[in-house]
């Protein structure tokens, strides 16, 4: 494949930035993926042993085998020069481990939260809140059922008035974007208050 | 997405990293961009198999994750497949867009709004 002007044929990557979809076991986050990606979720799976395991030792491998953790995550494209990643981090607490690698360099997080089970997204409010990352919670409504108010909710889980909390459904695109968008919201809201002035100063559009 | 299957799989990725389990250099993310490097520089050594095959799917940029994903293989198998690759000039590595707490960038998070309101 010669071509006349051969440096520049190596294309020009994207800026690329993520977002965490968090929460416990089964509240929706590959769902929520899933309706926003513009790919099908995509899997990985990684050995225990990227958590700095020895692996060099090959006795045991009964044991790695039934320890992989696996990961889903979608892509938007916001343009031709900036891509968002989803990840759904892993819910079962043995996975903690992974969700300070995911955190490093993330936007922020949506916590996705079932009302009927709410304690299962608990210890993923417990990790944004404790280091600092900013987050919004998404109410699930299973079967578009949503029996509180976002208040409600929000006084009951004790978050500080800055969280938002929106009611969603994770199987609607719509629904997953206004969720994506109020924490975009909420980190601009929090970048313009820490500057003081009290206004955007930078050009907004 | 993959299955189910993962019998055995754990063990045979790393016999195409001859054995090796750790990367040598550490700036490959699950975001970070991979590029194949066209034209290929010359006397660049023989890529194996897995290494053509990472080559081809990264003519058009794409993330190491999805690399991963596509391959089939776990994370840290796939970054040391590129590690060779970068050392041998065959690829590019583009970092993600640096996120920081401190010093918010409002140009990036309003490029986002409106990228997630065209959703």
């Amino acid at each position: 494949m010669a071509g006349s002007d051969r440096a520049a044929r190596t294309p020009t990557a994207p800026d690329t930035v993520k977002i965490l979809i968090a929460g416990g076991f089964g509240v929706g986050k590959t769902t929520m993926v899933g309706s926003v990606s513009e790919i099908a979720p995509l899997r990985t799976e990684e050995p225990l042993t990227v958590a700095g395991l020895d692996v060099d030792d090959l006795a045991g491998i009964e044991e790695k085998r039934a320890t992989t953790v696996a990961l889903d995550f979608g892509r938007i494209t916001i343009g031709p020069d900036l891509v968002l990643y989803l990840f759904g981090t892993p819910g079962q607490q043995r996975f903690w481990f992974m969700w300070d690698d995911l955190a490093v360099g993330a936007l922020g997080a949506v916590v996705l939260l079932d009302v009927r089970r709410p304690r299962a997204s608990f210890a993923a409010l417990d990790f944004f809140e404790r280091r600092g990352i900013p987050f919004v919670v998404g109410v699930n409504g299973f079967f578009g059922r949503h029996p509180y108010p976002p208040e409600r909710i929000r006084d009951a889980l004790a978050l500080p008035e800055d969280v938002q909390v929106l009611l969603c459904d994770a199987r609607e695109r719509g629904s997953c974007r206004d969720v994506l968008l109020a924490l975009i919201d909420q980190l601009i809201a929090a970048a313009v208050r820490d500057d003081g002035t009290g206004r955007l100063t930078r050009r907004t559009r | 997405m993959s299955g189910g299957d993962t019998g055995g799989r754990l063990v045979r990725p790393f016999t195409l990293t001859g054995g090796r389990t750790r990367p040598s250099r550490a700036d490959f993310t699950l975001i970070t961009t991979v590029t194949a490097v066209d034209p290929p520089p010359e006397r660049a050594p023989r890529p194996q198999p897995e290494q053509l095959r990472i080559l081809r799917m990264c003519a058009e940029p794409v993330a190491v994750a999805e690399l991963a994903a596509r391959l089939d293989l776990p994370v840290s198998v796939v970054v040391i497949l590129l590690c060779d690759l970068l050392e041998a000039g065959r690829i590019t590595a583009r970092a993600p867009r640096p996120v920081t707490r401190t010093t918010p960038d409002l140009d990036l998070l309003e490029k986002v709004r409106d990228g997630l309101g065209r959703l």
